[in-house]
C-alpha cells in the first residue's frame, strides 16, 4: 500500500516536472501564449488576458472543486442518502451577485484598454494599407511611396519538395517599414473582399473593408522584424498573405525612404521606354508568377472552371483591347481583380505581352507601357 | 377539458408533405440553374406546379376534415397559435429588410461620404437619401440591363399612388372586418359581398403597384440596381407585394368556401386566419409607407 | 369524437419506406430526425477529419486550398444545421409530447414536412462537391463580398439555408403550439420538466431569427444575380451590414444549439443524484434571460470590423452579462448534485463531462468577449477551441447523454453500460487532446480557415489531429451501442432510473406506446 502510493507520488512528480520543463521551454517560444508584447497596447492586452485567465481558473477550481468533492462524498456506493432541499433564495442571490461583481472588475481595465487602442489621434505618420486577393499594398502618402507585398515562400516549400524555412509562410518580398517609437496610423481598406491586418506583437488587428476606410494604430518599441497574417477568410490563398513589419531606427528608416524614392524615379524613366518582345516577356514572367499564377497557374492552364486557362484562351489570343481591359479593369463579381490599380504601366504591358506569347499562345503581339498609359484616364 | 379525452384529431399518415419536399427541391434546383443562366430554369415552374398541387391536396384534406367536424376546440386553438407564430416569423423576415434600410440610410451612406472613407475612396460623393451610392446604377454590371452611366433616377414620391394604395389597404382592412361581422351574425350575403369587395381592393392594390413598378423602371431609372435606395425600395415593396398576392389568393379561397356554405358563426378559423394575415400585410404597408415612401 | 379517433386507427398503416415517408407520428419523426442527425454528424465529421489530416503537418498534402475552404465551410454548415439542430428537434419530438402528457405533436403532418425538408437541404449542400466550380468556400458565416464570388454552389447554399429555415420555423411553431396547447390537465407551465421549458424558449429563438437569416441570404442572392447593392459600397451598400444581419441570427443560433442541451442535462442530473433539481424557477428565469440577452450581443463577433468605440463597449458589456445567468445554471447543477445520492451511469458521466467542459468553453467565450483580448484572438484557433468546447463537449455531449438516458424508453432495452462508459471516456479524453491545444495555437498566432501554417505550430496541430481521429473513431462505439439496444438486450423497466420523475417514466411503459397518451394522464 505504502509503496504503491509512493510510486504514484514519484510518478506524479516526474510528470509534473517534465510538464513544467516542457511548458517553460514552450513558453519561451510562445507556443502556448500570446507572443511577447512589443507595444504598450499589446502589453495591456497580454496582462488583461492573463488576469482573466486566472480569474476563470479560480472560479473553475472553486466550482468544480465543490462538484468533485460532492461526486466523491455523495455517492450512492458509499451509502450517501439524498437530501431533499431544492432551493435557497439567499444562496441563489449570492451566486448571481458575486459573478456580476467579478465581471464589473474585469470590465474596468478592459474599457481603459479599448479607449486607448481606439484612440488613433496625433499620429507621427500615416500609412495606407490596401488588401487584395492575396497581397497587401502599402502606401506612404507623405513620402509618395507605394508598393505591393506578397508571400515570398517558394512553391516548392509549400508543396513539400524543399525543406521549409524558419519563416515559412510568414515572409514577404517587400515588408512594411516603419521607424521605431513612432505612432503609426494605418488607414485600411480592401479592393475585393474583406481582409484583416494582424500583427500579434503589436496587438493590432483591423479588418480591411472594401469601400470603407478604417483606422488603427501601433507604436513599436524595439527595432526588429515582426510577423503577422491576414486574419479574415478571403478566398483560396487566405493562408498565404502574411504581413511583415520591419521596424528600423529613425536613421535607417530615413535611408530606406530615400532609396525607395530613387527607385521610383528610375521606374518612371522605364515607363517611357520602348521595349522588345523578349524584354517584356522576361519582365512579364516575373509579374505573372507573383500576381497571376495563384489563380491561372504557372503553366497558364488555370483551375477550370473556377479560374480559366489562359493557354489558348479566346481573350488572351484574340482582341488585344479586350485582354488589356480584363486585366486592367477585372471582371465584376469574379475573383478576377482590376490590376490597373495595382500594377505599373510597365508591369501591365509586360504581363499582357507575356500572356499573349507564352503557354503556347503565339500572337507575337507587343504591348508597350505607353499603350497602357494612354488608356489610363 | 372534457373534449380532450382522446379527442385531439390525429391525422393518418400523409403523402402531401413529401410531395412538398419534392416541390421545393425542384424549385430550388431550378432557381439555381436559372440564376446562373444555365438550362433547366423550367424546373422553377415545375416546382411551383407541384407545390400548388400539394397545397390543393393538403389544404383540401384539411378543409374536408374541418367540415366533417373532426376538429374540436383544442385543435382550433392549435391552429390559432400556429397562425399567430407564423405571422410573427413573417414579421421578423420583414424586420431584416427594414433593418437593412435603417442601417444603410442612417449609418452606411453617411460613412461613405465622410471622413477618410469619403475623402480617399469616394471623393466628390455627397451622402444623401435617396442615393444610388457613389457610383450609382452605372456599376450594376453584367446582371442587369441598366444603361451604363445612368446615374440619375428619381425616388418614388409618397403622395401619388402610394397614398392611394394606403387608402385602399386600409379600406380593405375595414371591408374584411365587415365581412367578419356578417359571418358572426350569420348574414351570408354580407359575408360574401364584403369579402368580394376586399378581394377587389387587393387586386386594385396589386394593379397600382405593378403600374408603379413599370413606371419606375421605364420612366424613372429606378431599378433594383439603383444602389442602396433601389435595392431596399424594391425588396421591401416587392416582398410586401408578394404577401399581398398570397393574401389575395387566400381571400379568394375563403370566398369560394363561403360561397359553398362553409364556416359557421361559431367556427371559422380559416376565415380569421386569413383576416389576421391581411391585417398583418396592412400594417407592414403602413410601415413601408412611412419609412420607404414618406420619410 | 372517440369514434372518429378509433376509425382513424382502423386504417392499415403503410409499412416499409412508405411508413417513414408519410408518417405523422411524433416518435417516428423523432427517430428520423435523430438518424438524419447522426448521418450528418458522420458526414461533417469526415470533413473535419480531412481538415485535420491536411493540418497534421505543415505544407499542402491532402487537399488544395480551395477544397480545404470548402471542407471547413460545409463542415460548419452541416454540423450546425444538419447534426446539432436536428438532433435537438428529434429529442423534442420524442420527449415533449410524452413529458407534457399529450398524444402527439399539435400538427403531425407539418411535423413530417419539417423533417422531410432536411434531406432536400442536405442534397443541396453535399451535392455541391459535384458541381462545376466546386463547393461553397466562404466559411459557414457566408460573409459578403467573398460569398458574392464563387459559382453555382453558393446559390445552392442560399437555397439550402432557405429550406432549412422553413423547416426550423415550422418545427418551432409546432413545438410552441404543442407546449402551449397540448399539456395534460394540471400540467401547469411551472410544473413542466425543464427540458420542455428550454425547448419552448429555443423555439421562440428559432422563429425570431431564422427569418432574419433567410432575409440575409436573400440579399446575397439578389446581390449575386439581380443587380442589388446591399453589400456593395459603390452602390451605397456595406459589406459589414451582412455581418450585422448574419450575427443577429448567429448569436441566438448558438444558444439554440445549447439551451435544449441545458434542458437535457437538467433532466439527467436530478435523476442520477436522486434529488430534485435545485432552483427550478431560477433555471427557467436564467434560460429566459440568456435568450433575451442573446439578441443584444451579436456584434461581439465583429470586434475587429472597426465599429464605433461606443458600440464595442456596449456589446462587450452585454456579452459579459450572459455569464451571470449561465453561471446560475452551472451552480444549480452543482447544487443538485450536492448531498445527493449519486450513481454514474453513462448519461450521468456525459452530463458531468458536459458541465465541466462546457464551462471551460464558457470561460473562453468570456475571454473572447473582452474586446481588447478578442482583437488578438478573433479569427484564430482560440475561437475554434472556444466553440468546439461549447458545441462538441457542450451540445454534442448533451445529445449523447440524452440518447443514453432515453434509449431504454425508446427501444425498451437497456443499452450496454460497459460500452457506453468506454464511449464516454474515450470521447472525453480524445476530445481534450483534439481541442485543448487549439487554445495554444490561437494564442500563439495561428489564424483559422487556413490549410497550412508556420513550423512553430506543427507540434500542437499534430497532437490535435491525433485527438480528432481518436475522437472520430470513438463515435463508432456509440453507433454500436445504439444498434445493440435497438436489436435487443436486457428489457428495460418503465422507470429504469431511480431518480427520474417526469411523465414518460412514471406513466408510460418501456418502450413507450406508439401514441403517447391517448387519454391524458391524471396529475396530482
Ligand atoms: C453552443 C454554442 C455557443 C455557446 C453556448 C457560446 C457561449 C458564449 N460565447 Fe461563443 N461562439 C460560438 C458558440 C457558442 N458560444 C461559435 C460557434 C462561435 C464562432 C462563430 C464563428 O465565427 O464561426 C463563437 C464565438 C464567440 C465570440 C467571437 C469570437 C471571435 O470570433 O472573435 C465571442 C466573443 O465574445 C463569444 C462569446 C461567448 C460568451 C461570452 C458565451 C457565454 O454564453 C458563455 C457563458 C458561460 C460561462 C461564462 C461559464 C459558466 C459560468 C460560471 C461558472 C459563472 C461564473 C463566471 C464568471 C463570473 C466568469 N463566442
Ligand atoms: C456544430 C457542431 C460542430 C461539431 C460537432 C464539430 C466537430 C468537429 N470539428 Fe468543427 N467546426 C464547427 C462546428 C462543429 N465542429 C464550426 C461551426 C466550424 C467553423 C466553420 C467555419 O470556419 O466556417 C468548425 C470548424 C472546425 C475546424 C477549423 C477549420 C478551419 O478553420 O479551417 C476544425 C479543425 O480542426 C474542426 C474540427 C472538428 C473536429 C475534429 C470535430 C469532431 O468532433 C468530429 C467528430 C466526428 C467524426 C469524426 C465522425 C464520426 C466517425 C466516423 C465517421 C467514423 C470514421 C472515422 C474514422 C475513419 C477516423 N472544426
Ligand atoms: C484571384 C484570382 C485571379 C488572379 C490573381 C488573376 N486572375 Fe485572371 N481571372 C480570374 C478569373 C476568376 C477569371 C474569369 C473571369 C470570368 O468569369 O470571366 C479570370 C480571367 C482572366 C482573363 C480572361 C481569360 C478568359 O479567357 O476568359 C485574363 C486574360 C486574365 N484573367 C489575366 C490575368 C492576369 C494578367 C493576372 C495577373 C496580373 C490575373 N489574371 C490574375 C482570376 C484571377
Ligand atoms: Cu486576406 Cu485573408
Ligand atoms: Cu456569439
Amino acid at each position: 500500500m505504502a509503496s504503491k502510493s509512493r510510486g504514484l507520488a514519484v510518478g506524479a512528480l516526474t510528470a509534473l516536472m517534465t510538464w513544467g520543463a516542457m511548458a517553460a521551454a514552450w513558453a519561451a517560444e510562445s507556443k502556448i501564449n500570446l507572443p511577447t508584447p512589443q507595444s504598450q497596447v499589446a502589453r495591456e492586452i497580454y496582462d488583461l488576458h492573463i488576469l482573466i485567465l486566472w480569474v476563470c481558473v479560480g472560479i473553475f477550481v472553486v466550482v468544480f472543486g465543490t462538484m468533485f468533492y460532492s461526486i466523491w462524498k455523495h455517492r450512492k456506493s458509499v451509502g450517501h442518502q439524498p437530501a431533499h432541499f431544492h432551493e435557497n433564495t439567499k444562496l441563489e442571490v449570492v451566486w448571481t451577485i458575486i459573478p456580476f461583481m467579478i465581471l464589473v472588475g474585469m470590465a474596468i481595465p478592459s474599457t481603459k484598454t479599448i479607449l486607448n487602442m481606439r484612440d488613433a489621434s496625433n499620429p507621427d505618420m500615416t500609412v495606407k494599407v490596401t488588401g487584395y486577393q492575396w497581397k497587401w499594398e502599402y502606401e506612404y502618402p507623405a513620402e509618395g511611396i507605394r508598393f505591393l507585398s506578397t508571400l515570398s515562400t517558394p512553391r516548392d516549400e509549400i508543396e513539400n519538395r524543399a525543406q521549409k524555412g524558419e519563416h515559412y509562410l510568414l515572409e514577404v518580398d517587400n515588408p512594411l517599414v516603419v521607424p521605431v517609437g513612432k505612432k503609426v496610423r494605418l488607414l485600411l481598406t480592401a479592393n475585393d473582399v474583406i481582409h484583416s491586418w494582424w500583427v500579434p506583437a503589436f496587438g493590432i488587428k483591423q479588418d480591411a473593408i472594401p469601400g470603407y476606410v478604417k483606422d488603427a494604430w501601433f507604436k513599436a518599441e524595439n527595432p526588429g522584424v515582426y510577423r503577422g497574417v491576414c486574419a479574415e477568410l478571403c478566398g483560396k490563398d487566405h493562408g498565404f498573405m502574411p504581413i511583415v513589419v520591419e521596424v528600423k531606427t529613425q536613421e535607417e528608416y530615413d535611408k530606406w525612404v530615400l532609396a525607395q524614392k530613387s527607385a521610383k524615379a528610375a521606374a518612371v524613366a522605364d515607363a517611357n521606354k520602348t521595349y522588345t518582345l523578349d524584354e517584356l516577356k522576361a519582365k512579364g514572367e516575373t509579374v505573372y508568377k507573383t500576381h497571376c499564377a495563384a489563380c491561372h497557374q504557372p503553366d497558364g492552364k488555370g483551375l477550370p472552371p473556377a479560374f480559366p486557362a489562359l493557354a489558348g484562351s479566346k481573350i488572351a489570343t484574340g482582341d488585344k483591347a479586350a485582354h488589356i481591359d480584363i486585366v486592367m479593369n477585372g471582371k465584376a463579381n469574379t475573383a478576377m481583380a482590376a490590376f490597373g490599380k495595382q500594377l505599373s504601366d510597365v508591369e501591365l504591358a509586360a504581363v499582357i505581352t507575356y500572356e499573349r506569347n507564352a503557354f503556347g499562345n503565339a500572337t507575337g503581339d507587343v504591348i508597350q507601357p505607353a499603350d497602357i498609359k494612354a488608356l489610363r484616364k | 377539458m372534457s373534449e380532450h379525452q382522446g379527442g385531439y384529431y390525429l391525422p393518418q399518415p400523409s403523402g402531401w408533405p413529401i410531395v412538398g419536399s419534392v416541390a421545393l427541391l425542384l424549385f430550388a434546383s431550378g432557381m439555381v440553374l436559372w440564376a446562373n443562366r444555365l438550362p433547366g430554369g423550367w424546373l422553377v415552374l415545375a416546382g411551383l406546379a407541384v407545390l400548388f398541387y400539394m397545397m390543393f391536396g393538403w389544404f383540401g384534406r384539411v378543409i374536408e376534415e374541418s367540415e366533417s367536424g373532426k376538429y374540436n376546440d383544442q385543435v382550433d386553438r392549435s391552429f390559432r397559435w400556429g397562425m399567430t407564430w407564423f405571422i410573427f416569423s413573417e414579421v421578423m423576415f420583414f424586420a431584416a429588410f427594414f433593418g437593412a434600410l435603417f442601417y444603410l440610410r442612417v449609418l452606411a451612406v453617411p460613412w461613405l461620404g465622410s471622413g477618410e472613407t469619403g475623402a480617399m475612396l469616394w471623393p466628390g460623393y455627397t451622402p444623401s437619401w435617396p442615393t444610388a451610392g457613389p457610383l450609382g446604377p452605372s456599376l450594376a454590371g453584367v446582371d442587369t440591363e441598366v444603361p451604363p452611366g445612368s446615374n440619375q433616377f428619381s425616388s418614388m414620391g409618397a403622395w401619388g399612388i402610394p397614398a392611394l394604395n394606403t387608402l385602399i389597404l386600409l379600406t380593405s382592412g375595414l371591408t374584411v372586418t365587415i365581412a367578419h361581422w356578417g359571418l358572426k351574425k350569420n348574414n351570408r350575403t354580407q359575408l360574401v359581398v364584403w369579402l368580394f369587395l376586399t378581394i377587389c381592393l387587393g387586386l386594385l392594390f396589386l394593379g397600382l403597384q405593378s403600374y408603379e413598378y413599370v413606371h419606375a423602371y421605364t420612366r424613372m431609372g429606378l431599378t433594383l440596381g439603383a444602389g442602396a435606395y433601389g435595392a431596399t425600395f424594391f425588396m421591401l415593396t416587392g416582398f410586401h407585394g408578394l404577401h399581398v398576392t398570397i393574401g389575395t389568393v387566400m381571400l379568394i379561397v375563403i370566398w369560394l368556401r363561403a360561397l359553398k356554405g362553409h364556416f359557421t358563426p361559431e367556427r371559422h378559423f380559416a376565415f380569421e386566419a386569413v383576416s389576421w394575415y391581411w391585417h398583418f400585410v396592412d400594417v407592414v404597408w403602413l410601415l413601408l409607407f412611412v419609412f420607404v415612401y414618406a420619410l | 369524437m372517440e369514434a372518429t379517433h378509433a376509425h382513424e386507427h382502423g386504417h392499415a398503416h403503410p409499412t416499409g419506406l412508405m411508413r417513414w415517408l408519410t408518417t405523422t407520428n411524433h416518435k417516428d419523426i423523432g427517430t428520423l430526425y435523430l438518424w438524419f442527425s447522426f448521418i450528418m454528424l458522420l458526414t461533417g465529421g469526415v470533413m473535419a477529419l480531412l481538415i485535420r489530416a491536411e493540418l497534421f503537418q505543415p505544407g499542402l498534402q491532402v487537399v488544395e486550398p480551395e477544397v480545404f475552404n470548402s471542407l471547413t465551410t460545409l463542415h460548419g454548415l452541416i454540423m450546425v444545421f444538419g447534426a446539432i439542430m436536428p438532433a435537438f428537434v428529434g429529442f423534442a419530438n420524442w420527449q415533449v409530447p410524452m413529458m407534457i402528457g399529450a398524444p402527439d405533436m399539435a400538427f403531425p403532418r407539418l411535423n413530417n414536412w419539417s423533417f422531410w425538408l432536411l434531406p432536400v437541404a442536405a442534397v443541396l449542400l453535399i451535392g455541391q462537391f459535384f458541381v462545376p466550380g466546386g463547393a461553397v468556400a466562404g466559411g459557414w458565416t457566408m460573409y459578403a463580398p467573398l460569398f458574392l464570388q464563387g459559382g453555382i454552389a453558393n446559390d445552392m447554399t442560399i437555397f439550402a439555408v432557405h429550406i432549412l429555415g422553413i423547416s426550423s420555423i415550422m418545427g418551432a411553431i409546432n413545438i410552441i403550439t404543442t407546449i402551449l396547447n397540448m399539456r395534460a390537465p394540471g400540467m401547469t407551465l411551472m410544473k413542466m420538466p425543464l427540458f420542455v421549458w428550454t425547448w419552448l424558449i429555443t423555439a421562440y429563438l428559432l422563429i425570431a431569427v431564422m427569418p432574419v437569416l433567410a432575409g440575409a441570404v436573400t440579399m446575397l442572392l439578389t446581390d449575386r444575380h439581380f443587380g442589388t447593392h446591399f453589400f456593395n459600397p459603390a452602390g451605397g451598400g456595406d459589406p459589414v451590414m451582412f455581418q450585422h444581419i448574419f450575427w443577429f441570427f448567429g448569436h441566438p443560433e448558438v444558444y439554440i444549439m445549447i439551451l435544449p442541451a441545458f434542458g437535457i442535462i437538467s433532466q439527467i442530473i436530478p435523476a442520477f443524484a436522486r434529488k430534485p433539481l435545485f432552483g427550478y424557477a431560477s433555471m427557467v428565469y436564467a434560460t429566459a434571460s440568456i435568450a433575451i440577452l442573446s439578441f443584444i450581443v451579436w456584434a461581439h463577433h465583429m470586434f475587429t470590423v472597426g465599429m464605433p468605440t461606443s458600440a464595442q463597449l456596449f456589446f462587450m458589456y452585454a456579452t459579459m452579462l450572459i455569464a451571470v445567468p449561465t453561471g446560475v445554471k452551472v451552480f444549480n447543477w452543482v447544487a443538485t448534485m450536492w448531498r445527493g445520492s449519486m450513481t454514474f451511469e453513462t448519461p450521468m458521466l456525459f452530463a458531468i463531462g458536459f458541465v465541466s467542459l462546457f464551462t471551460i468553453g464558457g470561460f473562453t467565450g468570456l475571454v473572447c468577449a473582452i474586446t481588447p483580448v478578442d482583437i488578438q484572438i478573433q479569427d484564430t484557433y482560440y475561437v475554434v477551441a472556444h466553440f468546439h468546447y461549447v458545441l462538441v463537449s457542450g451540445a454534442l455531449f448533451a445529445i449523447f447523454a440524452g440518447v443514453y438516458f432515453w434509449l431504454p424508453k425508446w427501444t425498451g432495452h437497456m443499452y450496454d453500460e460497459k460500452l457506453g462508459k468506454l464511449h464516454f471516456w474515450l470521447s472525453a479524453i480524445f476530445f481534450n487532446i483534439a481541442f485543448f491545444p487549439m487554445h495554444f495555437l490561437g494564442l500563439a498566432g495561428m489564424q483559422r480557415r487556413v490549410p497550412d501554417y508556420n513550423l512553430q505550430f506543427a507540434d500542437w496541430n499534430m497532437v490535435s489531429s491525433i485527438g480528432a481521429f481518436g475522437f472520430g473513431l470513438s463515435q463508432l462505439i456509440f453507433l454500436a451501442v445504439v444498434l445493440k439496444a435497438i436489436k435487443g438486450g436486457v428489457k428495460a423497466e418503465a422507470k429504469p432510473w431511480e431518480g427520474a420523475d417526469s411523465l414518460e417514466w412514471t406513466h408510460l411503459p418501456s418502450p413507450a406506446p406508439y401514441h403517447s397518451f391517448e387519454t391524458p394522464p391524471v396529475l396530482k
